[in-house]
């Protein structure tokens, strides 16, 4: 019985054709990658829509291409893209996909159909989000939060098509998410090996774990806000919508709440934050731990942490709405929950400041990254430590302080994760390694442009530099000093977005001229590197699943032969 | 072993699998841990509504949601009742077609469960002939938040509904090497009864404001 997925009786079905592996394919390795190449590129038409924007916050006019009306268009549909299309399909649909059966020593996700029908679920939603830039009046200009009424009423850009394009491919997108979410929970579940127990699982499938569980309960609200909000613009309901004035005619719509949007909105906003943030996690704690060459420090406290941290981040989430006007008592509600949260995550940051302590580090690509990231994630996190008291909050909303603060903690965060994890996997994945000195390059670049981009936002968003302006024109408040920063911001951009080839060159030679990886080049202990392929083959594990006889992190245990023991290595 | 012993699991110590059966012999069925996990979704998705029908009815109008008079209740026709039944009965129907597969008796089950299907579609259909009595009186949906909600949350409901009763067609005849028919009744009849309590208490919201 040991050679069955928990309860998975059908025998594995191998495709014959091209299509059936590589198009239709239910393996969930094909549909990792699925998602990440589509995940990608449409991150890429963000990238380019931010270096426009810094064209013209950097050097105001100089390419009139540039509308006002754009501007707002490319900061709405880059904000939803970086969010939801890129950051939570490449962590979840990505690595979620192609880590969590490895990882637990399962053969395929539970439901390799479903899973199928989820990517191409998102794909259509991607198709339908894009399709935005190509109906009449362009895609909305609301801000990637959308909110009504602006979002749905004359004056705002794509508020006729934009804005349905943009809710329709919303609410696809949680379909596709709930298809794929189900899976990676009800497989970790399900499908963990002989030996898997929940506390032998890596920390990266913990934080996948725990985000899909998340993602399940709080990508309902996106929807339903999304509905409600279709249905007042295309059929004149209210539910949003009050009573308006226009040009001496008052609407059809009347008592709606607005700030029922915004608590529908945030309610998943705010948990969508450590939807993106907990996979991050999870991944780098492995990452540091296999590199530095020692176990996870504290893992239960890391495990606990992050299941406390998931469900307290539900609720918090009308730290965004301070300024929305809320019953006093309850902002004091929420900044106290906000900061509580500080607590578990501190917790994970000193246990990977442990981890490194004293390790045998090794600073290949992979760790450099996850360096990064403790850096930029300590850094918007004591951002966020203003961000979370109203009366620090009142007068920094809105500015670029906030801009600043979220890059860091939720851009450029686990940005940093996916670029290190990416570069960790790659092996396995092609079986082929990358260059170490563009790799090098590439990290070198992306982590000091980054600090030169966000750190100088929260200074001119201490001085009232607004968030969401197309220019400032004259003002007294801004110095000229604030434009010469906003130049040298932008130049970093563009910087950084000219490095990205360098990535995207190394992989794409390395796929097809990289030396040949061996099967566990970093010598790490967990499963998915002891695959008897690699890349690991349709059912991942030949005749017999592993039977596991330890944790994942038994690095450089005294007395043994070699500085890690394999999750499969039995005692002796 | 419970949930807060295996997170305090002390995975560092003990290599080894002494004491670990093999989780084929123990473990739920996945489809039924996957059921669950989606009753869970839809729960989250009909609990939001029921807030925001609750503070769009302006009980929180001193918080900015909604002023508090525009709310004016749809009338309770007895087609409320005579549907509520039918779903009902179409529950009963599952829940006999659940036993039957239980105690083997295949021909009587799938009877049960056709039974439940068509009960579920007569159930969608008086849905539907609802709606057009709401219409007939004027009760559009645009006309007020308290028919915008009607609408919204049956059509929501009908369409996991709907979503039940293609399920159902499927149920009573496994595919060879899958699951047995057993298994499926019995996730099937889950779902309805879940579909009913999801249900009243729409009803009772409905009813009660
Ligand atoms: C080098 C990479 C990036 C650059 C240069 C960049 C630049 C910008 C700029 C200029 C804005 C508009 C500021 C304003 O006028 O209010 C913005 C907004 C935003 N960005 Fe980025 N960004 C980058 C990456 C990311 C990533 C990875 C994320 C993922 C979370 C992200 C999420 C957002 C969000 C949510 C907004 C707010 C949109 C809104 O106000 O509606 N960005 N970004
Ligand atoms: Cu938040």
């Amino acid at each position: 019985m040991a050679t069955t997925i928990a309860d998975d009786l059908r025998p594995m079905h191998h495709p014959k054709t091209w299509a059936g592996k590589y198009v239709w394919s239910q393996d969930h390795k094909v549909i990792a990658i699925q998602y990440s190449l589509t995940a990608i590129a449409v991150g890429l038409v963000a990238l380019v829509l931010s270096v426009l924007m810094r064209l013209q916050l950097g050097f105001p006019g100089a390419y009139s291409g540039i509308t006002p009306e754009n501007y707002l268009q490319y900061v709405s549909m880059h904000g939803m893209i970086m969010v939801v299309y890129l950051l939570t399909a490449l962590l979840l649909g990505g690595f979620g996909n192609y880590l969590i059966p490895l990882m637990v020593g399962a053969r395929d996700m539970v439901f390799p159909f479903v899973n199928m029908l989820s990517y191409w679920i998102y794909l259509l939603s991607v198709v339908v989000l894009l399709s935005g830039f190509f109906v009449p009046g362009g895609p909305t200009g609301a801000g990637w939060t959308l909110y009504p009424p602006q979002a749905i009423s004359e004056g705002t850009p794509g508020h006729q098509w934009g804005i349905v394009t943009m809710l329709v491919s919303l609410a696809i997108f949680v379909v596709a998410f709930t298809m794929g979410g189900l899976n990676y929970v009800t497989t970790v579940l399900q499908a963990r090996t002989r030996g898997m127990t929940l506390m032998r699982m890596p920390l990266s499938v913990w934080g996948i774990f725990i985000a899909s569980i998340m993602g399940l309960l709080a990508f309902p609200a996106l929807f339903v806000a999304a509905v409600m909000m279709l249905l007042d613009h295309l059929a004149g309901t209210s539910f949003f919508m009050p009573a308006m004035q226009s040009m001496g005619q008052t609407s059809q719509t009347m008592g709606g709440s607005p700030i029922l949007f915004q608590h529908l909105f945030w309610f998943f906003g705010h948990p969508e934050v450590y939807i993106v943030a907990l996979p991050a996690f999870g991944i780098v704690s492995d990452l540091i731990s296999v590199h530095a060459r020692k176990n996870i420090f504290g893992y239960r406290m890391m495990v606990w942490a992050i299941v406390i941290i998931g469900g307290l981040s539900f609720v918090v989430w009308a730290h965004h709405m301070y300024v929305s006007g809320m019953n006093p008592y309850f902002g004091y509600f929420f900044a106290t929950s906000t900061l509580i949260i500080a607590i578990p995550t501190a917790i994970k940051v000193y246990n990977w400041l442990l981890t490194l302590w004293r390790g045998d580090i090794h600073l290949r690509v992979p760790m450099l990254f996850a360096l990064g990231f403790i850096f930029t994630f300590i850094h918007g996190g004591l951002s966020g430590l203003f961000l979370g008291n109203v009366s620090v909050d009142v007068p920094l909303s809105d500015t670029f302080f906030v801009v600043g603060h979220f890059h860091m903690v939720m851009g450029v965060s686990p940005i940093l994760v996916i670029f290190g994890a990416i570069y960790h996997w790659y092996p396995k994945i092609t079986g082929r390694m990358w260059n170490d000195a563009l790799g090098k390059i590439h990290f070198w670049i992306t982590f000091l442009g980054v600090y030169v981009i966000y750190l100088p936002m929260h200074y001119i968003g201490i001085l009232g530099v607004p968030r969401r302006y197309y220019a400032l024109g004259e003002t007294g408040f801004i110095p000229q000093s604030v434009h010469t920063a906003n130049e040298m911001i932008s130049i970093a951009a563009f910087v950084v977005f000219a490095g990205q080839a360098v990535f995207f060159y190394n992989m794409i030679h390395s796929y097809f001229w990289g030396p040949k990886a061996e099967p566990n080049p970093w010598g790490a202990a967990s499963l998915e590197w002891q695959t008897p392929e690699t890349p690991p083959g349709h059912g991942n594990w030949g005749a017999h699943l592993p039977i596991v006889y330890r944790w994942a992190y038994d690095y450089s245990v005294p007395g043994a032969a070699r500085d890690f023991i394999p999750q499969t290595e039995p005692p002796s | 072993m419970s949930l807060i012993a295996r997170l305090a699991e002390k995975s560092w110590q003990n290599p080894g699998i002494d004491g670990r059966s093999d989780p084929a012999d123990y473990r739920p069925p996945a489809a039924k841990v996957g059921l669950v996990a989606f009753m869970g979704v839809a729960t989250v998705i009909f609990t939001l509504l029921s807030a925001a029908y609750l503070m769009r009815m302006g009980i929180h109008g001193n918080m900015g949601h909604g002023t508090a008079g525009d709310w004016r209740p749809l009338p309770k026709p007895p087609q409320l009742w005579i549907n509520t039944g039918l779903l009902a009965l179409g529950c009963l129907a599952w829940e006999a077609a659940r036993r039957l597969a239980r105690s083997g008796e295949a021909a009587p089950m799938r009877s049960a469960a056709a039974l439940g299907n068509g009960l579920g579609v007569l159930f969608l259909l008086g849905q539907l002939l609802l709606w057009r009595h709401y219409q007939a009186g004027g009760y559009f949906l645009a006309a007020n938040p308290a028919n915008a909600f009607f609408y919204l949350l049956t059509a929501l409901h009908g369409l996991h509904l709907a979503g039940g009763v293609i399920a159902g067609l499927h149920a009573p005849y496994p595919p060879a090497g899958g699951h047995d028919a057993r298994l499926r009744i019995q996730l099937c009849a889950i779902y309805w009864h879940f579909l009913l309590l999801v249900w009243i208490v729409l009803l009772v919201l409905l009813l009660s404001t």
